[in-house]
């Protein structure tokens, strides 16, 4: 595998089996009572979060916790970043602290890329504006196969904001990747033109939904409505909500969260057996671990160092 | 309806000697003066003074060995952001027009969208003054079409004219309002003088920071949609045609603006335009990177688009080649993609760029290149530089077999954000002539290296 983790495109169909086998394993030692392992013990992980975020930056703060690593977590809000210093600047700050991964969150496409050089860890994308999200899409297909099993041949609809959505972007990337056939459906507004280009088929309806194996429902951002990118959230609701009567016995339902209950998804079938939703949040630590592991000691085991008491993050929310 | 001329040139350069030259034995290429030979040419009195064989060196003068190379009529380029007042950190007088000599360039238009805005005579008057301590070539100014640029009032632009804005332009932004263009175009009848349209319909570009294709959709990036340009260049053809008016597009990227121009001139309207060079050879592919260097308004378009800027411009649809010159701060551009200011330099490398990517590989004539590098000044009513005898000595020195890298010994610009920034290029300027005297000599290029 490379050195940073930027997109989905950065990794070959191995590369993406390597990180599921090394999930379920990590999975394993979840069930234990201790959930530690030693593997990034004396390393330094930074998370840099230029966003809000509650399920990312957690998963991401546990998943460096449990390789023992050191955890330095920084939200905007509070730090340097809010007193203007330029992105550039605060990588070669915490550059000066010589970590082994900065993991990054910001509301802008390609930032996960500049901080790739501007530091010598390994980077890992959070979340790049409506670029991509590679970590929430392995989880997906790492939720998916423990579920199912490969994913070759299966049909998945994604269905919603895919505009505004880098979900959408690097699922469409790692589902294609993994052998599944690819809806995009959404309002017309709401895809971009050669979305298909991506590797996936565009619907504007949700009549042939009965053919998906697995629908995954994307977030109807309320801000997105002053754009007039659709009438009314009651008109999105009435076309592409995911119903008792839309989702089928044999569907699986995604949705990367938070959800928007009434408005992309019923209740009901958030509360469904067939919802994956939970399972897809459990899955983010393990993923995660397997990410941090394959960029970073999977080649060239890391130096041990003696125990020592970890020092406390600095500029934890 | 044809501007009035204006007696007195709008153009403003620092006073320098004119140098007489004796060029030996460099092809003389001039496309519009029907000359293409290798012969010597005497420059003497700041004018083209001979062309034949064998010509006496005047007393004095300068002579230069012309083997392999190629002298052209100078370069005008009318888009020039010389980001003076308010940015000299960027760009200041002295050093674009140092920037555009070293490119080939004889004469550049600055545009108006400076802090504050070239929107009234005072400080169009400043920058002429200015440029006549400062600029290396002949430089001129355009001054705004509305107040501010804000497309609410017209400027004050019979007095402007008078004190030689070279033109009107609100460019960087579009006149959004219909009813307002045309008011300006009413009133050309009075001042005179071009008006230039940076075309962009905001309503349909909104937030978009590149453009609306298959790289945008992969980028998750908003885009720039084509016809965002393209609606408004046939909406303002019309206007101009309804008003018996002139109008000159600026920088146009995109198939369908090329369209919307071929079917104004076939109407009948005063229309022409320019496309820059990046346009030229580079498209939203580049983007990819998202390097901040292929940040600029409009944006690099498709494939498609490209092929269709080559072809007008091979087929005179497109009138001249424009840099849009546009420098910006190193710490500016060293940012997201999509919080990045647009615009990137051009000045040193229009030539060697469209060379290397249309005329090398047998796309475009090099006699028709040079043809669209020389006449930007045309659309400004400006004289177009020209090698036949008796005419003001514009010359530029050109080395076609020559390789370098972009940037490898630095820029004359103030900026680097150059699109072409580290890319290699086959052909360069060796020594640029404007006005009569020597504007730039490349430093390796060797002085009267003749032997006796």
């Amino acid at each position: 595998m490379r050195k940073n983790l930027i997109s989905i495109d950065d990794l070959t169909r191995e590369d993406i089996d390597r990180i599921l086998e090394r999930a379920a394993s990590f999975a394993e030692v979840s069930g234990r009572e201790i959930k530690k392992v030693p593997t990034l013990r004396g390393r330094t992980v930074i998370n840099l979060f230029y966003e809000a975020s509650t399920r990312t930056s957690s998963s991401f703060e546990l998943a460096a916790k449990r390789l023992s690593a050191d955890l330095v977590s920084i939200k905007s809000a509070g730090s340097a970043v809010d007193k203007g210093e330029s992105l550039k600047d605060t990588v070669l700050t915490l550059s000066a602290y010589d970590p082994a991964a900065v993991v990054i969150r910001s509301p802008y496409a390609g930032a996960a890329g500049l901080v790739a050089r501007w530091t010598a860890a390994s980077v890992i994308n959070a979340g790049d504006g409506k670029h991509e999200h590679p970590t929430q899409a392995l989880l997906d297909v790492y939720t998916l196969w423990r579920r199912i099993g490969s994913l070759e041949g299966r049909k998945i609809w994604i269905v919603g904001d895919v505009l505004h959505s880098r979900v959408a972007r690097s699922c469409v990337l790692a589902f294609d990747r993994m052998g599944a056939e690819v809806t995009v459906c959404g309002p017309p507004t709401l895809i971009p033109r050669h979305f298909d280009e991506l590797g996936c088929r565009l619907a504007y309806s949700l009549d042939d939904i009965g053919s998906a194996d697995v629908i995954y429902a994307l977030r109807m951002q309320h801000e997105r409505m002053t754009g007039a990118y659709v009438p009314s959230l009651r008109e999105y609701a009435a076309n592409y909500q995911i119903d008792g009567r839309r989702l089928g016995a044999g569907q699986l339902l995604m949705h990367p969260g938070p959800v928007n209950r009434g408005v992309e998804l019923a209740s009901e079938v958030i509360d469904s057996p067939q919802a994956l939703i939970t399972q897809q949040v459990e899955s983010g630590v393990v993923v995660r671990m397997a990410v941090l592991y394959e960029l970073l000691a999977g080649s060239g085991a890391p130096t041990p160092v003696a125990e020592e008491r970890a020092p406390e993050p600095m500029g934890a929310a | 309806m044809t501007p009035p001329r204006f007696d007195a040139s709008p153009l403003d350069a620092a006073a320098r000697e004119a140098t007489d030259v004796v060029i030996r034995g460099a092809r003389v290429l001039d496309p519009r003066a029907d000359l293409d030979g290798v012969r010597d040419l005497v420059l003497r009195d700041g004018e083209v003074a001979e062309i034949g064989e064998s010509l006496p060196a005047p007393e004095g003068a300068e002579v230069i060995d012309g083997d392999g190379l190629v002298a052209v009529p100078a370069f005008v380029d009318p888009h020039v952001h010389l980001r003076t007042p308010g940015r000299e950190d960027e760009e200041d007088i002295a050093s674009g027009t140092r920037a555009a000599a070293a490119g080939g360039f004889c004469a550049i238009l600055a545009q108006p969208n400076t802090d504050p805005v070239v929107d009234n005579g005072s400080i169009l008057s400043a920058l002429r003054e200015r440029a006549r301590r400062e600029a290396r070539i002949p430089t001129g100014f355009l001054a705004a079409v509305t107040v501010g640029q804000n497309g609410d009032a017209l400027t004050e632009m019979a007095e402007l004219a008078e004190l030689g804005a070279a033109g009107f332009t609100d460019d960087g932004r579009p006149v959004a309002r219909a009813g307002i263009l045309r008011q300006a175009l009413q009133y050309q009848r009075l001042a005179g003088r071009v008006i230039a349209l940076h075309e962009e319909d905001p309503s349909l570009s909104s937030d978009g920071v590149m453009h609306e294709g298959a790289v945008s959709a992969l980028l998750g990036m908003a885009g720039i949609p084509s016809i965002s340009e393209s609606t408004m260049i046939a909406r303002d053809a019309q206007i101009a045609l309804y008003e018996d008016a002139a109008i000159h597009i600026q920088h146009l990227s995109a198939r369908e603006s090329v369209e919307a121009v071929e079917q104004a001139k076939a109407a009948g309207v005063a229309i022409t335009c320019e496309a820059s060079p990046h346009h030229l050879c580079l498209t939203d592919e580049a983007v990819r990177s998202l390097d901040t260097g292929f940040k600029m308004n409009p944006p690099l378009r498709a494939e498609d688009d490209r092929q269709a800027l080559i072809e007008g411009l091979r087929a005179g649809a497109i009138d001249c080649v424009a840099t849009d010159h546009a420098p910006h701060a190193r710490e500016e551009k060293e940012q997201p993609f999509e919080t990045a200011p647009m615009g990137v330099t051009g000045l040193e490398t229009a030539f060697a760029a469209l060379h290397t990517a249309l005329v090398v590989p047998g796309i475009l004539d090099l006699p028709v290149l040079i043809e669209r590098m020389t006449a930007g000044g045309a659309p400004f009513g400006l004289h177009v530089p020209t090698l036949a005898p008796g005419s003001p000595a514009n010359l530029t020195l050109l080395d076609l077999a020559a390789e370098w890298q972009v940037g490898e010994a630095g820029y004359e610009s103030r900026s680097a954000n150059c699109a072409f920034d580290g890319r290699e290029m086959t052909g360069r300027v060796r020594m640029t002539i404007a006005a009569g005297a020597v504007a730039y000599r490349e430093r390796s290029f060797a002085i009267g290296a003749v032997p006796a």
